[in-house]
């Protein structure tokens, strides 16, 4: 379980320690007229920022709790490790690439260069479509190979693992695709352009999830 | 800045304003009407489960003569009855119900800052329920697997429900987190981002810090619960090895290979100790609130109470593998689990200590919901010195499998989150119908259920030191059992059967008030929080009419010196209080 401490050691220091120096030295009897800079944002974000920070706490709990999963299950004398197919580092490429090309679009969005987004969005997608097939060939290869789902624990725990990754990618392409359908519709609104923002965010943080995870299949 | 942000959301406010019955009552954004929808399913489905307890009270008490439930049923029952009441009744009540309700009118803000989330996170929380019911229909029945769900049992034939209960529980479960998901990052983000100006963090009521920081918990602790569901379905379904080892099933071989059972429980208890202050959290911080308005006096050590509700919530990470003593370990894991659980008492003591401090010298007002929390702390130290027999290794061993266990921990999170339950509906009856409740008849039911709770559970303490085995069917001939503890199993029920039927006195007092009870004005508790402070009673959508409430205190100025009324609400400003002290309650 040391992945999940971990992970949740971070995440409650961060709320925690937040929580803290925000009730630290305050007279809460105290009655007062709070002048309107004392009360910034909280947290100096908008809801939907909120929302999907929060949102990734959640799912790297999640993620971390199957990697602890798995740790936990290695350290059996009986463990058979999997050897992963070569075609995960081209997938894992793939997704590199999506990451950047959200980011490319990102910019543009903030620098409000109009123009760029639509083509932005659509390498984006086309990238992240392109790794979740790479994902299935790598499945296909694997079972192949005769190492089906039921075979062992490390087998189970590869697709399980890769299977909760690109499912949340495809929760990604959902808003995705409602942006990019706005955008091509003409909508080149402010909203557009804020959820562009959020969905960048999300695929940066699954770019990392996924490198977490890759890295630690390898490594064992 | 928050305030803007919520100028900003006024048109939206206007946007989605219910015109029909259908949008007003069943389809709702509105925070309220969310708040009773989750509050009605989940005491539906927890009346389900006290009617399944007190057919296993039956069983137990009169197994000679009681004959309508078979040791299957009783499996079944147990099962259902603890699914139902820690995760259907008590979260739901407590995040969706009570969450949804008081975090918006608390906070000052018009609404949740997701409505349409927040209404899908009713209905999907409702197909749960449903999903979950209707594993009673099933071929084969729920499951029996005990509410912990420990594979291997709960998916090898033998135990009832392996054909179908086990998989509806477990896809229930998944999609009540779904569910929960939904609601929770509208929890958050409507306290960081919502309130209304001047409503600082410490100037929280303490019900918004506990739902706020229950809220955090559940949505780092049910991943692991959604972990453990899944996994154990694909174990079920697609003959994966997560948790099944390869064993051998009536002689036949069912094909797993090499899975690890006590993973399971690893996962399952990191969801399922943090559940436990899920619960916990919420009723802590609204029995404060019951105390310090109904002693009118100010909650004793108000930063002392967040720092310990924040402090309980990190600590309640740490002491999962308390509940797997039994299961083995390391001694050092052991030692270290031992200690962690210890620790929590301190953050506490200090609760419970601030509660009673609270109390002292205060002008204490013995209405019904002020019962219910004072029964609270007797119940909750009750509950919580038992548990600190069983945090201890040498000790929780031989009593693991005992009544003791359940005594304990019927007292610790049944017993004493129903009351807090209980009260804060009393409390809240008048602001969410706008009708006061019947007095006499709530009396009743607090002291009914309050000695009749103590009459079921003390005696199950005894029954545990005797050696009383939990989960047991029926004692049969035991030897180390003497007679008499048969007699006691029969007095428990009765008392039990007394408890449940006392219910009705709480649903005969609500339909009688929603009917006929008196108007209830807008402020009949002379409470400072600001859901006291709205302009209509019950609020109307939008809670504030046309402008947002401004806070300039917190809300616990209670009998401040030098005022005429013994309370200022929390959005009475410093210069209109009357008299002349700037500085309420600074003393």
């Amino acid at each position: 379980m040391e992945f999940i401490l971990l992970v949740l050691a971070v995440i409650l220091a961060v709320f925690f320690g937040w929580l803290l120096k925000q009730s630290f030295n305050t007279r809460p009897w105290v009655a007062e007229t709070v002048s309107e800079t004392a009360h910034e944002a909280p947290l100096g974000a908008n809801a939907k920022t909120i929302a999907l920070s929060v949102l990734m706490a959640v799912m790297t709990s999640f993620f971390a709790l199957v990697m602890s999963a798995y740790a936990e299950r290695m350290e059996l004398g009986d463990w058979v490790p999997l050897s992963e197919p070569a075609l995960l580092w081209v997938n894992t490429g793939i997704l590199v690439v999506a990451s950047f090309a959200f980011q490319w679009t990102r910019q543009a969005a903030i620098d409000d260069r109009v123009a760029r987004l639509l083509p932005g969005m659509a390498l984006t997608g086309l990238l992240s479509f392109a790794f979740l097939a790479g994902q299935l060939l790598a499945w296909r290869e694997l079972m192949a190979d005769g190492l089906t789902l039921s075979g062992n624990p490390a087998n189970a725990f590869f697709y399980f693992l890769t299977a909760v990754h690109g499912l949340h990618l495809l929760g990604g392409l959902v808003v995705w695709a409602m942006a990019t359908a706005r955008l091509a519709a003409g909508h080149g609104t402010v909203r557009v352009r804020r959820s562009i923002e959020l969905c960048a965010v999300y695929w940066h943080f699954l770019l990392v999830v996924w490198l977490v995870i890759f890295g630690y299949l390898l490594s064992t | 800045m928050a305030y803007v942000a919520i100028a900003d959301r006024d048109h939206e406010i206007e946007h989605h304003d219910p015109q029909t019955f259908i949008t007003k009552y069943v389809w709702s954004q509105d925070h309220k009407v969310i708040a009773v929808q989750y509050g009605l399913t989940a005491i539906f489905v927890g009346v389900i489960a006290l009617i399944l307890s007190a057919m296993m009270r039956l069983q137990l008490g009169f197994p000679e003569d009681v004959h309508f439930v078979n040791p299957e049923n009783y499996y079944q029952f147990i099962t259902m009855h603890g699914m139902i009441m820690v995760i259907y009744l008590l979260t739901a009540l407590f995040l969706g119900g009570f969450g949804n309700y008081l975090i918006p009118l608390m906070c000052g803000s018009r609404d949740m800052v997701f409505p349409y989330m927040n209404m899908l996170s009713y209905w999907v929380y409702l197909l749960s329920v449903l999903i979950l019911l209707a594993s009673f229909f099933v071929p084969g029945g729920s499951t029996g697997a005990g509410w912990t769900l420990y594979p291997p049992q709960a998916i090898m034939p033998g135990t009832p429900g392996v054909e179908w209960g086990i998989v509806l529980m477990l896809i229930s479960l998944a999609v009540f987190i779904v569910a929960f998901t939904m609601g929770g990052l509208n929890y958050i983000t409507t306290v960081l981002q919502a309130r209304c100006r001047g409503m600082t963090l410490m100037r929280m009521p303490l019900s918004v810090w506990g739902i706020f920081t229950a809220t955090v918990l559940g949505l780092l602790a049910f991943p692991a619960l959604l972990v453990s569901a899944i996994m154990m379905l694909l174990d079920k379904t697609l003959m994966t090895s997560f948790f099944m080892p390869a064993v051998s099933s009536m002689g036949a071989d069912p094909g797993y290979t090499g899975g690890s059972p006590i993973l399971f429980q690893h996962l399952f208890w990191f969801f399922g100790h943090p559940e436990v202050y899920i619960v916990a959290l919420p009723a802590f911080g609204i029995v404060s609130d019951l105390l310090s308005t109904h002693a009118r006096k100010n909650i004793f050590g108000y930063r002392m109470m967040v720092w310990a509700i924040i402090a309980i919530g990190g600590l309640s990470f740490i002491v999962w593998a308390h509940h797997m003593y039994v299961s083995g370990m390391h001694p050092y894991f052991g030692f270290f689990f031992a200690t962690t659980t210890l620790i929590i008492a301190v953050p506490t003591a200090i609760k419970v200590y601030n509660w009673v401090l609270t109390l002292w010298q205060g002008h204490i007002h013995l209405r019904t919901p002020m019962l219910f929390a004072i029964g609270f702390i007797f119940t909750f130290i009750h509950g919580g010195l038992t548990g600190l027999f069983l945090g201890n290794v040498t000790i929780d061993l031989p009593l693991s499998d005992t009544y003791f266990v359940v005594a304990h921990f019927h007292m610790v999170m049944g017993v004493s989150p129903i009351l807090v339950v209980f009260g804060a509906i009393y409390h809240w009856f008048p602001k969410i119908t706008g009708k006061m409740y019947n007095e006499t008849l709530g009396k009743w039911h607090f002291w009914m259920t309050f000695l009749g709770t103590y009459a079921i559970y003390l005696p199950m303490h005894y029954l545990g030191f005797q050696g009383v085995p939990r989960r047991y069917f029926a004692m049969g001939n035991t030897d180390f059992l003497p007679a008499s503890a048969q007699d006691l199993n029969a007095a428990i029920t009765v008392s039990a059967l007394f408890v449940a039927a006392t219910q009705i006195l709480f649903f005969v007092n609500v339909i009688w008030s929603l009917k006929s009870g008196k108007p209830a004005g807008s402020n009949p508790w002379k409470a400072t929080s600001l859901e006291w402070q709205t302009p209509d009673t019950p609020p109307k959508h939008g809670n504030w009419g046309h402008d947002l409430p401004v806070c300039y205190r917190w809300a616990y100025d209670y009998s401040v010196p030098g005022y005429p009324d013994d309370f200022i609400p929390q959005n009475v400003p410093p210069d209109k209080a009357p008299a002349g002290r700037e500085h309420g309650g600074d003393h």
